[in-house]
């Protein structure tokens, strides 16, 4: 027997027996055995892979589901939180707009009706109208002189004829300055030292004040004497020129903070202190309400009041209202000075 | 003549002269001052109204020239026996808080607490007393800043708010009161009460200037209704209440809205006379928002959890009480309402004082769960709240009652429509009042186991003490003697316009 070659079964020719014979190549099986463990592994990946993606998609749409409901519970919170801060958010938006639409209405309204009203009164200067053509008007333009002594009429009104109303008006000055002592004045602490606030006040204070503004300085210096002898000729003038007490005080007290604005607290200190406002005014008012105290009781029980009225036009007559428009002066100047250097540095 | 005539003079510039003093006084001084000035200003008024419930009503000349020239004062029954309660509830407002106002307020500031008190004094008894429109503005402007002053000068940031929201919505009112004068002088041409009545009379005969009338009728009720806080208007009030000086408090509630709501009796009785209001609907007007001020206060006082608040929301309905009264535009309505006023300053004052002396023994909280039981702790404070309050609510013996009363009676006789309303509104307003203030006495009386620390029956300060025990018996005086009273506010009506 011949001898057979080790690869014998691979030849060419036992491979083409092997094959009509309907035999299995071995290698084919190898092959095939590798081709099917090949998509054996092929098919185990291609689960895995698929069950890490259905795992992979199930955690995704868990996620997304956890995310979804996590905006929806945002979105519910919001909703709600959005419904109870209503009134704060768009509620005040809606009241505001509401506000402004109603009282431009208002104001319309009222300034349409006023304007109609004013079409109505009776033409501002014209005789004959209810205010200027009867008795009261008459006889304080006819008799006014006579009776008061004063040549300014409005004067002898306000003072003489009407003094009451004039001597709440005065005292309204001094409320509302007293309310502005109470509202702004800093106070020294209980030991008498200044407190942190005063010291502070005064720092911020000593910033604005100019420091040796010369030109300030030079004009104020000309300036506030002629400002100051003004006020007092309108004042000491009031009952026989246009003027009185409270324009001349209020020109007195403007002369006041122009020479605070110049040369500081520390000139003015020198003579106008809170113990000044306290005296002057005090005094002002005391004796205006002593003097028309008297002139009203003697009015109302048919007295002389023995207070001569001087012949008109001359400084001094027309009894008691020059000493009234001193009063009324100094209380307003007082009053203006006081207002300034309170809003200023809350203190005089 | 007699000296008696003229003490309302004497009254008004002695108060002026001595809110200047006041002002260098220490403030211990000012403090006397002022107690020593408003018992004798009470005297005084009250000297003047024996005078003229013996001889009758005068007017009094003030200075050389009567009245259209120069100025005037009336003095009649009702002004007499306001001026004498004003001065009263005053002297006792600041006697009870005395002890507080030099706690709550700066040392080198406290006399011119007084100088604001004694003020406000002036300008209340002038504005009782005038019979001349410009001079009530001037003293309208005095009162105004005064209660601004004394809302603010416990210096806090509520106060502050609470003065600048007054003077605000004041202001606005003030100013609808001047140019209601302004239009009345140009289109009658007089400032004095009489003059203008009589000016008004023979233009709406003669159908001149209606719109001008109308128009200013219009703006002096709304400046003073504003002024007065009734319902719409009444924002600034609670804060301007609650927060400020406890003396404060109790004058600005039962004295200052009370001033102005006497101006508006004098605009409507002196200047327009009764007749034209009715023709040109201004007490429906008043009326409706009368009854809603009933209402809407209460309501909003049951939802406050802050004694003070509480109590100042009742203020509230209280205004609309009276705003209702004059509404009913019946005689008898105004005799209601003019009783109200002193029934509503008599109860108000004391339960403003009492609620610090109660929330004085519970750690000076405010808040209802803090003052459980503190009317056993307290107990003066306690009764003298709890008769306010049950005179608020209307408890016979009390003045609360006696006013409520006066009020149905008063509904009885108005038009049929008004009548409905009033006593519905009347039924369902107590029974809110019970609501709040019943449930606040109860708590102040349910024990509270976590203060049961606190000393029992702490000792209030001597002062309040009896200036409580004085508003008590006023409170049951008013409420038993109102007879005599109403019969003084009728004779008063009667003779007022």
């Amino acid at each position: 027997m011949s001898r057979i070659r080790p690869d014998y079964e691979m030849t060419k020719w036992r491979r083409f027996q092997r094959f009509v014979n309907g035999e299995e190549l071995p290698e084919d099986e190898r092959k095939r055995q590798e081709f099917l463990h090949a998509a054996r592994e092929k098919s185990a990946r291609r689960e895995e892979e698929q069950a890490a993606f259905f795992l992979r998609q199930k955690e995704e749409r868990a996620s997304f589901r956890k995310y979804w409901k996590e905006q929806e519970r945002r979105e519910l919170e919001r909703a709600l939180k959005e419904r109870e801060n209503w009134a704060d958010t768009k509620g005040v938006k809606l009241f505001r707009r509401f506000y402004h639409a109603v009282s431009i209405i208002i104001c319309i309204s009222v300034i349409a009706v006023l304007l109609a009203v004013v079409a109505e009164l009776p033409a501002f200067g014209s005789g004959g109208t209810p205010a200027n053509g009867n008795e009261v008007a008459e006889r304080y333009i006819v008799k006014g002189q006579e009776e008061t002594g004063a040549v300014n009429i409005v004067t002898g009104m306000i003072l003489d004829y009407r003094a009451f109303d004039t001597l709440g008006e005065s005292h309204v000055l001094f409320i509302a300055a007293c309310t502005v002592l109470i509202l702004l004045r800093i106070d020294h602490g209980a030991d008498g030292r200044p407190t942190q606030a005063k010291l502070e006040a005064e720092e911020d204070d000593r910033q604005f004040e100019p420091k040796n503004d010369r030109i300030l300085q030079k004009t104020a210096f000309f300036l506030v004497p002629c400002i100051i002898i003004f006020g007092i000729y309108v004042i000491l003038n009031g009952h026989i020129s246009p003027g009185g007490g409270f324009s001349g005080g209020a020109i007195i007290g403007a002369g006041l903070i122009l020479h605070l604005n110049a040369f500081g607290f520390r000139k003015t200190e020198r003579f106008f202190t809170y113990r000044v406002f306290q005296t002057v005014t005090l005094c002002s008012l005391l004796f205006y309400s002593a003097a028309k105290c008297y002139s009203f009781y003697c009015g109302a029980n048919h007295l002389e009041s023995g207070i001569p009225l001087g012949t008109p036009g001359s400084i001094l007559s027309s009894g008691l209202i020059l000493p009234l428009n001193i009063c009324v002066g100094c209380v307003v100047a007082c009053t203006m000075y006081t207002f300034y250097a309170i809003f200023r540095k809350g203190g005089i | 003549m007699e000296i008696v005539k003229s003490f309302p003079l004497f009254n008004i510039v002695i108060c002026l002269i001595c809110g200047v003093l006041s002002s260098v006084l220490k403030p211990k001084q000012a403090k006397g001052l002022s107690l020593v000035l408003t018992g004798a200003a009470g005297a005084m008024n009250a000297a003047v109204l024996a005078w003229v419930a013996r001889e009758g009503q005068y007017t009094y000349m003030m200075g050389h020239f009567p009245a259209p020239w120069g100025n005037e004062i009336r003095v009649g029954l009702l002004e007499a026996v306001l001026a004498v309660f004003f001065c009263s509830i005053m002297f006792l407002s600041v006697l009870g808080g005395e002890h507080y106002i030099s706690l709550d307020i700066e040392e080198s500031k406290g006399n011119l607490y007084f100088t604001m008190i004694n003020l406000m004094l002036t300008s209340l008894l002038a504005l009782i007393y005038t019979n001349d429109l410009f001079t009530a503005y001037v003293f309208v402007e005095i009162n105004t800043i005064a209660a601004g002053a004394l809302i603010m000068i416990r210096n806090n940031g509520h106060t502050l708010v609470a003065a600048a929201k007054y003077m605000i919505m004041s202001l606005i009112g003030s100013g609808l009161l001047l140019i209601g004068i302004t239009i009345l002088y140009d289109v009658t041409g007089h400032l004095l009460m009489v003059n203008i009545h009589s000016q008004v009379a023979a233009l709406a005969a003669s159908g001149e200037y209606q719109l001008p009338l109308t128009v200013t009728l219009g703006l002096m009720s709304a400046g003073l209704a504003i002024k007065s806080a009734l319902f719409p208007f009444h924002t600034w009030l609670p804060d301007a209440y609650s927060y400020s000086v406890p003396s404060s408090a109790a004058i600005l509630s039962s004295l200052v809205s009370k001033g102005y709501i006497f101006l508006l009796f004098k605009l409507f009785y002196r200047v327009f006379g009764f007749d034209f209001i009715v023709d040109h609907k201004t007490p429906n007007l008043l009326f409706f928002f009368g009854v809603a001020g009933m209402i809407a206060g209460s309501v909003m006082a049951i939802y406050q959890r802050d004694m003070r608040r509480m109590i100042a929301f009742s203020s509230v309905a209280q205004i609309g009480y009276i705003y209702m009264g004059i509404g009913l535009s019946v005689p008898m309505g105004t005799i209601a309402a003019v009783f109200h006023i002193m029934s509503h300053a008599a109860s108000k004052s004391m339960l403003f004082l009492a609620a610090k002396g109660l929330s004085d023994v519970s750690g000076d909280s405010k808040d209802f769960s803090d003052l459980r039981g503190s009317g056993c702790r307290s107990r003066l404070a306690g009764a003298a709240f709890s008769v306010g309050a049950f005179s608020m609510v209307g408890i016979p013996l009390l003045a609360g009652f006696t006013s409520k009363v006066y009020f149905a009676e008063a509904a009885l006789s108005a038009s049929r429509g008004k009548m409905g309303i009033a006593m519905v509104a009347l039924a369902i307003s107590t029974i809110l009042n019970a609501v709040y203030f019943i449930r606040a006495v109860i708590t102040i009386y349910t024990p509270n186991e976590e203060a049961a620390s606190m000393p029992e029956n702490c000792h209030l300060p001597k002062t309040m003490a009896a200036a409580l025990v004085c508003f008590i018996v006023l409170n049951v005086f008013l409420g038993t003697w109102s007879n005599v009273i109403e019969d003084a506010i009728r004779i008063g009506l009667s003779t007022f316009s």
